[in-house]
């Protein structure tokens, strides 16, 4: 046993050299967020999106060789799963980096939770795309190179064999016609259910994806004047009829409870009819079915076609030692070529016109030009408060329950006590 | 009446085949898929070619794994992690029960009452605090033959390794099983001129194999699983662990056979020290009623 025990105790030296010498390799990075000298450190989320990151490291790349950088740029990338979870944990431990990435809608939050600072940046953002400036308080705290928009997409083919017009961004389908259209499709008898709105979403798709058509209706996901309070918006009477139209989309037999984990992919294996998604799923959709792929406007309910706004936006941290290098990158970033160059690594909206004039996919009589449409008639920012992230969550779990067969009524009432609990407990979010 | 033992025993077969195909099938399922392009894994879904490798098969996906995410090193990664954890936590754990079990000291009943106490206490309410603690820990670098000190052990492999070590669970096991082994054997030792050290190395843990066997599996299924400590506590892609990389295949547009390829990836290594310590995993089951 003597050498079991020494077996033992051998075995884990070796793996503590083995962990040493790993250290040692990865100890450039270990430190990373400490930003000592000349060098300034940027999180972004997008480590498992290759094309993405490959754009951003290349702004970076030009910047730090700029005669002109203030500051050498270090970037560093994760998941985008869990990026908020770990932005949250390094602001606790007070190791946040200069320059981070944020979801648009969070940014309210992250400004009055004092992780971000205003941006002071030489550039002029008034011509960008609105859903890219995140303000807060009338200041503005993050800016973004690209947004994303919703739609919905269908077969040309199908839209024609069952006598359906396809909707247009200027003549989109009313909640009738919607009706009607998917009574017809489903005719077709080619489905099980002729739409997929995704129902299988969690997280931020379905504050981003739902609350839309709920503000189509008329209803809200808060009361925007003064952001005190949920009651009068999330459970209002044009709120409950949103609730009850939804949930009937399942009860006819038009989209199931709970859809396929990837929708996009389920429609072109052409499990269903219409998919409500959104642009980033345009090209592959385009490349599978090209001219046959009709991309349409969400649907008016009552108030004109809605679709979120606002994707992954910039932002300085609060206690960035450098804050005037990060604002000068950050202006660089935003050039035209720069927004452009990422927005086609993504198969994203860019920004500006100047930068979507660089993209034939974008620019006038483009494939993709509908998306900038829509995102600049139709996009309703997500409610600027930073009660937004509890309200979102709320939200998700009220849709999750009308889904599931709960009283509306009760439901979103339920969400609405919450919310004004939540908003009550935190002073009003007041700055 | 043979054929009657015969039936029965087919019968028996059959339940433990069935049993074992749908104990199976998520990991079959996982492997075929791996091998698929999304379009077919879709297509396959309603049929029982969802289980079979047959179609448009290839290695593309693990390919793609390899381009995407970097893969070996967060095997590495955890493999290490892991490895020591376990082989610090058994040391420290049986060296904490067995004084607990043997040392005669004033309190360690309140002590070990103590110890136990804390297992009530999920570690999602202590994550935060945590990660306050680990950063204002003191952190000793030699830098060629100065040593400097500095603050914070965020974003290092010992605050995914130290922190989980010593664990209630371990001691209680081993104070447990130590428990049951006769102090006669130390009275011997200790007449033999042994001192305590020796008594644990040479007396007690030569006979602890089971309950080290049970501590060692638990405490690495969470050490590889770790996803929440590393999430929080690591910045640098070269230290992360491998259940931090299948998020990187959840962006806008997911594919899944990329996700089955890198999920069989992962899960090789448990599967193999599964096979590897079976009778080990078993007997442990058996003689402390703990399930891993």
């Amino acid at each position: 046993m003597n050498k079991r025990f020494t077996r033992i105790l051998a075995t884990s030296i070796a793996a503590a050299a083995l962990m040493g010498s790993l250290a040692a390799c990865g100890k450039g990075s270990a430190s990373a967020t400490s930003e000592g000298g000349n060098e300034i450190t940027m999180w972004t989320h997008n480590a498992g999106n290759p094309d993405e990151l490959a754009a951003i490291k290349s702004v970076v790349d030009s910047y730090n060789k700029s005669g002109a950088a203030k500051a050498q740029i270090k970037v560093q990338a994760f998941p985008q799963e869990s990026y908020n979870d770990s932005v949250v944990s390094a602001a606790a431990a007070g190791k946040l980096p200069c320059i981070v990435d944020i979801d648009g809608p969070n940014v309210p939050n992250w400004a009055w939770a004092k992780y971000l600072t205003p941006l002071k940046l030489s550039v002029d953002l008034s011509k960008n795309l609105p859903s890219t400036v995140a303000k807060w308080e009338g200041e503005t705290y993050a800016v973004g190179y690209y947004d994303v928009a919703l739609a919905m997409f269908a077969r040309a083919s199908d839209l024609k064999a069952a006598g359906i017009r396809a909707a247009t961004v200027e003549k989109p389908w009313t909640k009738e016609e919607f009706q009607d259209a998917l009574t017809k499709l489903k005719a077709l008898g080619k489905w099980q259910y002729p739409l997929d709105m995704g129902t299988a979403g969690t997280g931020e798709w379905l504050p981003y994806a739902y609350s839309p058509l709920l503000q189509s209706f008329g209803g809200d996901l808060v009361n925007r004047d003064g952001f005190q309070t949920a009651d009068g918006a999330l459970n209002s009477d044009k709120a409950v009829e949103w609730a009850a139209w939804f949930r009937g989309l399942a009860d006819q037999g038009f989209m199931a409870k709970k859809s396929g984990k990837d929708s996009t992919q389920d429609f072109l294996n052409n499990k269903s009819g219409i998919v409500y998604t959104g642009s980033w799923a345009a090209d592959k959709a385009r490349k599978a079915l090209g001219k046959d792929l009709a991309v349409m406007p969400s649907v008016d309910l009552g108030n004109g076609p809605k679709i979120g706004g606002a994707s992954w936006q910039w932002g300085v941290t609060s206690g960035c030692k450098n804050s005037e290098a990060a604002m000068d990158y950050l202006s660089y970033s935003l050039k035209p070529e720069n927004i452009a160059a990422v927005a086609k690594a993504t198969g994203t909206i860019p920004a500006t016109d100047e930068a979507a004039a660089l993209l034939p996919a974008f620019a006038e009589g483009g494939d993709n030009r509908v998306f900038m449409e829509l995102s600049r008639q139709q996009a309703v920012m997500r409610p600027e408060t930073p009660a937004y992230p509890f309200i979102a969550t709320e939200y998700g779990k009220a849709v999750q329950d009308i889904l599931a067969g709960a009283d509306p009524k009760t439901v979103l009432d339920k969400a609405v006590k919450a919310i004004d609990a939540n908003i009550k407990s935190n002073g009003g979010y007041k700055n | 009446m043979k054929n009657v033992l015969r039936l029965n025993s087919i019968g028996a077969m059959a339940v433990r085949i069935l049993f074992a195909a749908v104990a199976a099938f998520p990991i079959v399922f996982m492997l075929v898929s791996s091998l698929k392009p999304d379009q077919q894994i879709f297509g396959d879904m309603s049929s029982v070619a969802a289980f079979l490798p047959i179609g448009n098969i290839s290695l593309d996906n693990y390919t793609a794994v390899f381009d995407r995410v970097p893969a070996a090193r967060f095997l590495i990664n955890s493999v290490g992690v892991s490895a020591v954890t376990v082989v610090l936590g058994i040391f420290v754990n049986s060296l904490c029960a067995f004084a607990l079990s043997r040392m005669q000291v004033r309190g360690k009943r309140v002590v070990f009452t103590a110890i136990l106490a804390t297992l009530i206490v999920p570690f999602q309410t202590l994550a935060l605090p945590l990660v306050w603690w680990v950063n204002q820990l003191p952190y000793f670098e030699l830098n060629g033959f100065s040593l400097e000190i500095s603050k914070g052990w965020l974003d290092t492999y010992q605050v995914q390794i130290i922190p989980f070590i010593a664990n209630a669970f371990s001691i209680y096991l081993y104070h447990q099983y130590f428990e049951s082994i006769p102090k006669e054997l130390d009275e011997a030792a200790r007449i033999d001129g042994a001192g305590w050290f020796k008594i644990y190395r040479q007396v007690v843990m030569p006979l602890a194999g089971p309950a080290t066997a049970t501590v060692a599996i638990l405490t690495f299924l969470p050490a590889w699983n770790s996803y929440l400590w590393p999430l929080m506590v690591v910045q640098s892609e070269e230290l992360r662990p491998v259940m931090i990389g299948i998020q990187y295949f959840f962006q806008l547009n997911v594919s899944w056979g990329e996700v089955m390829a890198y999920a069989s990836l992962i899960t090789v290594p448990v599967v193999v020290l599964f096979i590897a310590f079976q009778r080990s995993f078993i007997n442990s089951i058996a003689s402390s009623g703990v399930k891993g």
